[in-house]
C-alpha cells in the first residue's frame, strides 16, 4: 500500500482539518462529532439538506456543502456509514425551522444509521424527511438483494433538491423533487483497478491486468460481470445499454449526461468516455441538454468510471442551472 | 446461583479481546463478500466499550449490556453498529433489573437480541447474515434450558450452535447486506457478521464456564 497518509486511523480527521483550513469561506467543520456545515449558520425558514456516508468518495458529500446544495455532510470512516450521533448533531445544527431532508444512499448501514438518527432528531423537535437514493442499475434483482445502490446520481439529487430548497420550497416539496430526480436517474460503473481502504492495507478485490469489472459499486462491490479489457467505446456501450433500457430513455428525451471518475482515472479518459456516450445518445435521438464530467463520486484511488443519465424536464433544468457555491460545484454567481 | 454483573463484565471484556484477536480474520472474511471493514468496525466499537467500562460501577447485567449497546451504536457505524447495538439493547431490556440471570433469563436475553436484529435488519434465516448464527443459538439455548441445563451449559449450547450456524452460511447465496450484490459468487464464503456473532456467544459461554468453576 502506497498512500499519502500519516496514520490509517487519522485519515478522515486529518483530511477534514485540511478541508477546514482550505475552504473556511464556504464550509465550517465541526469535530467530535465530525460533520461539515455551510458557513454562516442555519438559514432561517429554509429547508436544510443533510447527507453523509462513508468517507473515501470525496468530493461527495462534503464538497457539495454550500449555497444551493447541502447544508451539512456527515462523513463516516472510510467506506463505513457514520453513526447516528453525528447525523443527529448535524441535523440539529442546520435546522432553520423548516425541517431537514436526509439524502441517504441505499446501503444497509447508511439506511439503518440515518433511520435511527431521524428518529432521535424528531424527538429533539426537528421534522425530518428521508430520501433513499438507488440509481445503480447494475444490481439486477432487487427482490433478493439489499436493493439497488446509491451511486453518482446522488450528486444530481443533491444539486437539484438543494436548488429547490434555496428557492423556498417547503420540506414535502423538496423531498418530492429529490424523489423525482432519483426516479429519473440511472447509473452504471466499471472498474479497471481496485481501491485500498487505508486501515485494511490491501486491495478490496483483485482484477487481472487485462480484466475490468462491469457494474462495480463505489466501495468495490462486485457488479454484473468480469470481462477482458476492451476499447473505451465498447465499454461505454456496455454501460449505456442497461441504463437506456431500464428507465427507459428514448428518442426525443432530453438528458443530463454525467461521466463520473472513480478517483484514479484521468480527465483525458473521462472525455473519451463522454465522447462515445454523447455520440451513442445522439444516434438514438436523445438530446444531451446538460453535462457534467469529473471525479465527483469516487472510490478512493480506483481507476474506473460511471455513467449517469438523468431524464430532464423544464423544472430540473431550471434547478440544475440555479446558482451553486460549494467546494466541488460552483457556478451562476 | 445465576450469572451476575461480574459475569456480564467478564463477557464484555472477553468479547473485546476475541474481537481484537480475530480482527484480521473478520476483515479478510468481509473483503471476500463485503467491503472489508467488519473487523475494523467491531474492534473500534469494543475498544470504546472497554474504555467506558473503566470507572463504571457494575450494576446489573442489564446495565452492562445497555452500556455496550449505546457504545456500539455510537462508535461502530456501518450496518453492524445499529444491528449489534439493537441486539444488546433488546437483550438488556429482556433482563432489566435482574441481579442474577438463570437459564430462563439467558434464553430470554438471547431471544430478545435475535428478535431485535430481525426487526432492524429485516433478514430471515438462510439470508446469509448474522441471523444464521443467532437463530440456531436461541433454539439450542432454549432446548438446553428446557432440559434443565446449567447457565453455563445453556450458553455453551448457544455458542456451539452459533459456530455451526456461521459455518453453515458458507454454501448460501446472500439476500441481505452488501454480500447480496454478489449473487452466486458469495457461495463458499462465510458471513462475517455470523462469524463475529459466534465469537461473541463463545465468549459468553467461556466466561460463564469460568464463573461456574
Amino acid at each position: 500500500m502506497k498512500k499519502l497518509i500519516n496514520d490509517p486511523r487519522a485519515v478522515v480527521s486529518e483530511s477534514l482539518q485540511g478541508l477546514a483550513a482550505a475552504h473556511s469561506d464556504v464550509v465550517t467543520v465541526h469535530t467530535d462529532p465530525d460533520f461539515i456545515v455551510r458557513a454562516g449558520g442555519p438559514r432561517q425558514g429554509k429547508v436544510a439538506l443533510v447527507s453523509g456516508g462513508g468517507s473515501g468518495h470525496e468530493p461527495l458529500h462534503g464538497g457539495f456543502v454550500g449555497e444551493g446544495m447541502l447544508d451539512a455532510a456527515v462523513p463516516g470512516p472510510v467506506f463505513t456509514s457514520p453513526t447516528p450521533d453525528p447525523i443527529v448533531a448535524a441535523t440539529l445544527a442546520v435546522d432553520g425551522g423548516a425541517g431537514v431532508l436526509h439524502i441517504v444512499k441505499n446501503y444497509t448501514g447508511d439506511v439503518l444509521n440515518f433511520e435511527t438518527a431521524a428518529e432521535l432528531a424528531e424527538v429533539e423537535g426537528v421534522t425530518v424527511r428521508s430520501v433513499v437514493i438507488d440509481d445503480d442499475v447494475a444490481v439486477k434483482d432487487s427482490l433478493y438483494t439489499a436493493g439497488r445502490r446509491g451511486v453518482a446520481g446522488t450528486v444530481l439529487v443533491e444539486k437539484i433538491a438543494g436548488a429547490a430548497a434555496e428557492r423556498g420550497d417547503d420540506l414535502d416539496a423538496v423531498a418530492a423533487i429529490a424523489t423525482r430526480v432519483n426516479a429519473q436517474a440511472r447509473s452504471m460503473g466499471v472498474a479497471l483497478t481496485p481501491s485500498t481502504v487505508p486501515h485494511a492495507g490491501e486491495p478490496s478485490f483483485t482484477l487481472a491486468d487485462d480484466e475490468v469489472e462491469i457494474g462495480i459499486g463505489i466501495h468495490g462491490e462486485p457488479g454484473r460481470e468480469r470481462i477482458p479489457l476492451e476499447p473505451a467505446d465498447a465499454i461505454v456501450d456496455r454501460l449505456l445499454a442497461p441504463i437506456l433500457e431500464d428507465l427507459p430513455f428514448e428518442g426525443g428525451d432530453r438528458v443530463l449526461l454525467f461521466v463520473n471518475g472513480m478517483g484514479g482515472t484521468p480527465q483525458v479518459e473521462l472525455y473519451i468516455v463522454f465522447r462515445r456516450a454523447a455520440e451513442a445518445l445522439r444516434e438514438r435521438g436523445i438530446e444531451v441538454a446538460r453535462s457534467l464530467v469529473g471525479n465527483y463520486v469516487t472510490s478512493l484511488e480506483m481507476q474506473g468510471v460511471s455513467i449517469t443519465l438523468l431524464k430532464l424536464d423544464d423544472e430540473f433544468v431550471e434547478l440544475w442551472d440555479a446558482p451553486v457555491n460549494t467546494i466541488a460545484l460552483r457556478w451562476g454567481r | 446461583m445465576g450469572l451476575d454483573s461480574g459475569w456480564a463484565l467478564a463477557w464484555v471484556r472477553e468479547s473485546a479481546r476475541v474481537i481484537a484477536e480475530h480482527r484480521a480474520e473478520l476483515i479478510a472474511l468481509d473483503r471476500e463478500i463485503g467491503d472489508g471493514d467488519h473487523g475494523e468496525n467491531m474492534d473500534r466499537g469494543f475498544t470504546a466499550v472497554l474504555a467506558k467500562l473503566d470507572g463504571v460501577e457494575p450494576g446489573t447485567p442489564g446495565d452492562v449490556l445497555k452500556l455496550v449497546a449505546t457504545t456500539l451504536i455510537s462508535t461502530v457505524g456501518g450496518a453492524s453498529g445499529p444491528l449489534f447495538g439493537t441486539a444488546y439493547l433488546k437483550a438488556a431490556g429482556a433482563v432489566t433489573g435482574a441481579e442474577e440471570l438463570d437459564g430462563a433469563a439467558l434464553v430470554a436475553l438471547l431471544t430478545a437480541a435475535r428478535d431485535g436484529i430481525v426487526l432492524r435488519g429485516k433478514a430471515e434465516t438462510g439470508d446469509k447474515t448474522m441471523i444464521d448464527a443467532w437463530s440456531p443459538a436461541v433454539d439450542a439455548a432454549a432446548a438446553a434450558q428446557a432440559d434443565g441445563a446449567s447457565e453455563a451449559a445453556v450458553l455453551e449450547a448457544a455458542a456451539a450452535a452459533a459456530e455451526s450456524g456461521a459455518e453453515a452460511t458458507e454454501p448460501l447465496v446472500a439476500r441481505k447486506g452488501r454480500a447480496s450484490y454478489l449473487g452466486e459468487r458469495a457461495i463458499g464464503h462465510r458471513d462475517p457478521g455470523a462469524q463475529s456473532s459466534a465469537l461473541l456467544l463463545r465468549a459468553a459461554a467461556q466466561t460463564a464456564a469460568e464463573a461456574a468453576s
